[in-house]
């Protein structure tokens, strides 16, 4: 049965490329050549100064290494192939290799909410907020003050006596100050009073500028923000650089790097904001034996899979059915049935999602009021109906997609394989088990598999119809009846309980996605022997 | 099921839970891939390590227009401009987080100060110091502001839920639950209303926010304070004795008792019905009352009934602006936030855009010429700011669900409470 290799379902061929291209030396392919190259190369150009600026080596080095490969290609003669594949590649690398190969190595670290970022930003936000104001101190009026481009603090106290005093000098009474209208001294002999504009110029500075009343540090430093008041500031918790940690100056408690990506002291007792580091495989171990998780986890995959396969055959069934039935020779007005069957396919899952959960409402929905008689039925509170809400919905969105697939793949199958079926007497129920199914089924198993990988991962339909609810009785997790491994690793790594965790995400994201790879990877093996026996 | 390119969708779909990480990632590598067309990401740092002095700050659609007046006096002042940039509210505070640590963040952020906690947590904000202006302020307001001794944002508004009533049902306010429940009853007796009472209802998680004043009137805060007045995580005060018998309450009034809550009333339910003047009272906050007032309903606000000998004391949010802690331009965003968005102006602008009552004392007291404000600003003196400490995000999923299962019914209050109990706790202490 060799029919089915020219069946109209696939695309044909191009036509083959050296038939009617250009001359890659006419003039106006050079000139267009010579333009959309230097576009790029421009705005390359453009991208490497920016990151040179922001001394992005490893960005940079790339970005040089694209610009150079890609004028290669395009500058050599010959090499067909790669002019046209460059582009493609290029945005593969950058949307889908780029994107798996970092979540593969966030699984690998603590990356989340308190381990956010590098260690240096981590000790200075906690420097930062370790500054606290001195409780019930005065504010001060201050200028800023410049003297062989070093830094000054001017402040007026609120009983109007003046003081100067810089990173080096502790304050100093001054007696000739220059004062304004409401008494604030604005400058001093000898010294250059900074204006706005040279106030942000050198605002890195005048926010680390500390002047200390006198030489004892316990007495607190003065410190300014916006260069116009300065408050009494003293630091909670003090950063030792050579040892690493981080002391309270009140308790004299000691915090240092416990190896976790944070500062800890002796009791155990953690600094909030830590750092990210790598953590090898332990977001994949806890994945698998954390018991909050290990629990409700065995019913989640099994929901799971049972949601996966019911979809699609419950989606194959009924567009398969309705494919056939209305492919009718004799059947009128097919087209507008068939547009109006399209029309759910139109419809955002995400929106869906939404307009059925407010229609299953158990009093107030359309479903109960307008079907049901105004009856009170838990489409969504009962966990074995809410199963059963949700396939329904999802069988609503997802069969007019298999309509479409089966009416397309029907029609493209030769009229004299039936009738010659039909002269050895076959009853249209033997013509469609085994004419009509198998030759069907050559074109569709493969997007029944990756409906099937899809479904396995649909998070829209059960995030906005039950979101994952009803929840399981006597578990602590806000793990429900409904809930997909997907919506599950979404509840467990971000938000609930200690926040995100992108590290833990992405190493659930990766064992799942090993188990749709392996069953597609089955699937697709059993289908090219389907393919085999058919053709 | 919209399956085109199936093998590209289902891999989306996988991706999407690690939304920002992959968005931070193809932003960052798009930057470098020298042909494609989008340059934004290399242009804002570029202008950032130029040392020029712009400012950006991060808004949602609905605040950005209240801020264009003042943005353009700072400009017209100092020579700063401040780029306002509209972002989707719901993703603004994670955006912020991951955002800010690669140097590509804001230097300020418009948000309400529940989000401190994590923004603390991550290192992303800097501390202000508001000095003498902090006076200026609603103390609820400064309160909230304040995380582990230090003020974080300029406040520019309160919000917290009130007692809406429909004065052609009930005319008189009542003091205690019960009475507001027999108010409504006899409207429903006398064929003025449908429903007794409404609040709204998330069917999936139910919604403690609106109810935690019933709870608090029973003696059940969320957490205690410590000798400063802020939240102490290690004080989970869920488990009071008042908790069970809320919890009776609870299912008393819930779907298999006296319907007084009901888990099928959505938030947009709740509101069609109050609009369409079907119940007497509404538990809900300022936001719902533009739509009330336009659908014609004579409204009154109501002192937040009482369920037992504490006083009813909702959840008090405030917004403000909070400045991030990798500003390059710090000393100007100090500028702008302490000296032109703790203005009269700006505080009324933004009270006209939102609605939502002004933190500014000068500006609230001009607000409060409205009766309906007042009234919102009078319950809102009285409660308590919702807690930013990062436990708080431990509480919500439990808390909710286990109240959703008792006013559905399903859940035996001695058991379910503390239960929910223990396992908060044990999640906290993780």
């Amino acid at each position: 049965m060799a029919v089915s290799t020219d069946a109209p379902v696939r695309p044909a061929k191009p036509a083959p490329a050296v038939s009617r291209r250009r001359s890659p030396d006419s003039l106006a392919g050079t000139l267009a050549k010579i333009v959309l190259l230097g576009l790029v190369d421009a705005f390359a150009v453009y991208v490497l100064m920016a990151m040179f600026l922001n001394e992005e080596w490893v960005v940079f080095a790339v970005a040089a290494a694209v610009t150079l490969v890609i004028n290669w290609i395009y500058l050599r003669r010959g090499g067909l192939p790669a002019k046209y594949l460059a582009p493609g590649v290029l945005f593969l690398l950058v949307f889908q290799v780029f994107v798996v190969v970092y979540s593969g190595y966030v699984a690998f670290t603590n990356y989340g909410d308190g381990h956010n970022s590098t260690k240096e930003d981590a000790v200075a936000a906690i420097s930062l907020t370790a500054q606290q104001r001195v409780p019930d101190s005065p504010a001060y009026a201050v200028s800023v003050l410049e003297q062989d481009s070093e830094l000054f603090l001017l402040v007026t106290d609120p009983d109007g006596q003046v003081q100067l005093g810089g990173a080096e000098m502790p304050l100093e009474e001054v007696t000739d100050a220059q004062t304004n209208s409401s008494g604030k001294a604005t400058g001093v002999e000898g010294y250059e009073t900074l204006a706005f504009n040279d106030l942000l110029n050198r605002q890195a500075e005048i926010l680390a500028l500390k002047v200390s009343f006198s030489e004892d540090l316990d007495d607190g430093t003065l410190a300014t923000a916006d260069g116009s008041n300065a408050y009494v500031y003293k630091p909670v918790l003090v950063y030792d650089e050579e040892a690493d940690t981080f002391t309270n100056s009140e308790t004299g408690t000691v915090y240092r790097d416990g190896g976790e990506g944070s500062f800890v002291s002796d009791t155990g007792e953690r600094l909030a904001t830590g750092w990210k580091i790598d953590v090898g495989f332990e977001n994949f171990q806890r994945a698998v034996t954390d018991p909050e998780l290990r629990g409700p986890l065995l019913s989640v995959i099994g929901w799971t899979f049972t949601f996966a396969v019911a979809s699609v055959a419950l989606c194959f069934g009924l567009g398969l059915f309705l494919a056939i039935t209305f492919n009718h020779p004799t059947l009128r007005g097919k087209k507008i049935y068939r547009v109006l069957m399209i029309m759910p396919y139109a419809f955002p899952a995400f929106l869906a999602g939404l307009v059925w959960s407010g229609m299953l409402n158990q009093e107030f929905g359309f479903i109960n009021g307008t079907f049901f008689g105004g009856a009170s039925i838990p489409w969504l509170n009962d966990p074995w109906l809410a199963k059963a809400s949700v396939l329904l919905v999802n069988t609503w969105l997802g069969f007019p997609y298999m309509f479409l697939v089966c009416t397309g793949a029907l029609q493209s199958l030769p009229e004299e394989v039936n009738e010659a079926a039909r002269m050895d007497g076959a009853g249209a129920w033997r013509i469609f088990r085994s004419i009509k199914l198998p030759l069907l089924l050559v074109s569709t198993a493969p997007l029944l598999i990756s409906t099937f990988a899809f479904n396995f991962n649909n998070f829209n339909v059960i995030f906005m119809l039950t979101g994952g609810g009803p929840r399981f009785p006597g578990t602590s997790q806000d793990i429900g009846a409904t809930d997909l491994l997907i919506t599950v690793v979404y509840k467990v790594a971000f938000g609930q309980g200690t926040g995100r965790d992108y590290g833990l995400a992405s190493a659930l994201a990766i064992l799942i996605f090993i188990i749709v790879a392996v069953i597609s990877a089955v699937s697709f093996r059993q289908t090219k022997s389907l393919e085999e026996v058919n053709s | 099921m919209k399956v085109r390119t199936t093998g590209v969708a289902g891999f989306g779909r996988r991706t999407f839970t690690l939304g920002a990480v992959s968005v931070t990632a193809a932003l960052v590598l798009t930057a470098c891939g020298g042909s494609s067309d989008t340059g934004e990401g290399a242009e804002s740092s570029d202008l950032a390590s130029g040392g020029a002095t712009t400012l950006t700050m991060w808004v949602d659609a609905e605040r950005s227009p209240a801020l264009t007046a003042v943005t353009e006096q700072f400009k017209e002042d100092t020579g700063i401009e401040v780029k306002l940039v509209t972002k989707d509210f719901q993703q603004v505070s994670d955006d912020f987080i991951t955002q800010v640590p690669t140097g590509k963040g804001p230097d300020l952020i418009v948000g309400p100060h529940d989000w401190l906690g994590k923004f603390v947590q991550n290192g992303v904000v800097a501390p202000i110091e508001l000095g003498d202006k902090a006076g200026e302020f609603q103390d609820s307001a400064i309160q909230a502001m304040t995380y582990e001794g230090n003020t974080y944002g300029v406040p520019y508004s309160i919000e917290n839920i009130g007692l809406l009533r429909n004065t052609d049902i009930v005319s008189e306010p009542a003091a205690t639950m019960d009475e507001v429940i027999a108010n409504g009853k006899a409207a429903v007796a006398e064929g003025k209303a449908e429903f007794p009472f409404l609040v709204q209802m998330d069917p999936k998680q139910g919604d403690p926010y609106h109810l935690y004043p019933l709870q608090t009137s029973m003696g059940v805060p969320v957490f205690g304070t410590d000798e400063s007045g802020s939240y102490d995580a290690s004080k989970l005060e869920l488990g009071n004795p008042g908790g069970v018998e809320f919890a009776e309450k609870l299912v008393a009034w819930g779907d298999s008792g006296e319907r007084i809550f009901n888990s099928s009333i959505t938030p947009d339910i709740a509101k069609e019905k109050f609009n369409a003047g079907a119940s007497p009272y509404l538990l809900t906050g300022p936001w719902n009352v533009p739509d009330a007032v336009a659908a014609g309903i004579n409204l009154a606000v109501d002192p937040l009934p009482t369920t037992g000998d504490s006083p009813a004391q909702p959840f008090v949010g405030v917004n403000g602006f909070f400045i991030s802690s990798k500003s390059q331009n710090a000393l100007a965003a100090n500028e702008f936030a302490l000296n032109y968005l703790t203005t009269e102006a700006v505080q009324d602008s933004m009270f006209d855009a939102g609605g939502r009552p002004p933190a500014l004392t000068a500006s609230f007291d001009k607000a409060a010429a409205d009766p309906i404000v007042a009234a919102f600003g009078e319950i809102g003196a009285n409660g308590v700011p919702m807690p930013a400490i990062p436990e708080m995000e431990a509480v919500w999923a439990d808390w909710g669900g286990t109240q959703l299962a008792l006013i559905k019914g399903e859940a035996d209050p001695a058991t379910a409470w503390p239960t929910m109990v223990s396992n908060i706790e044990s999640k906290i202490s993780k």
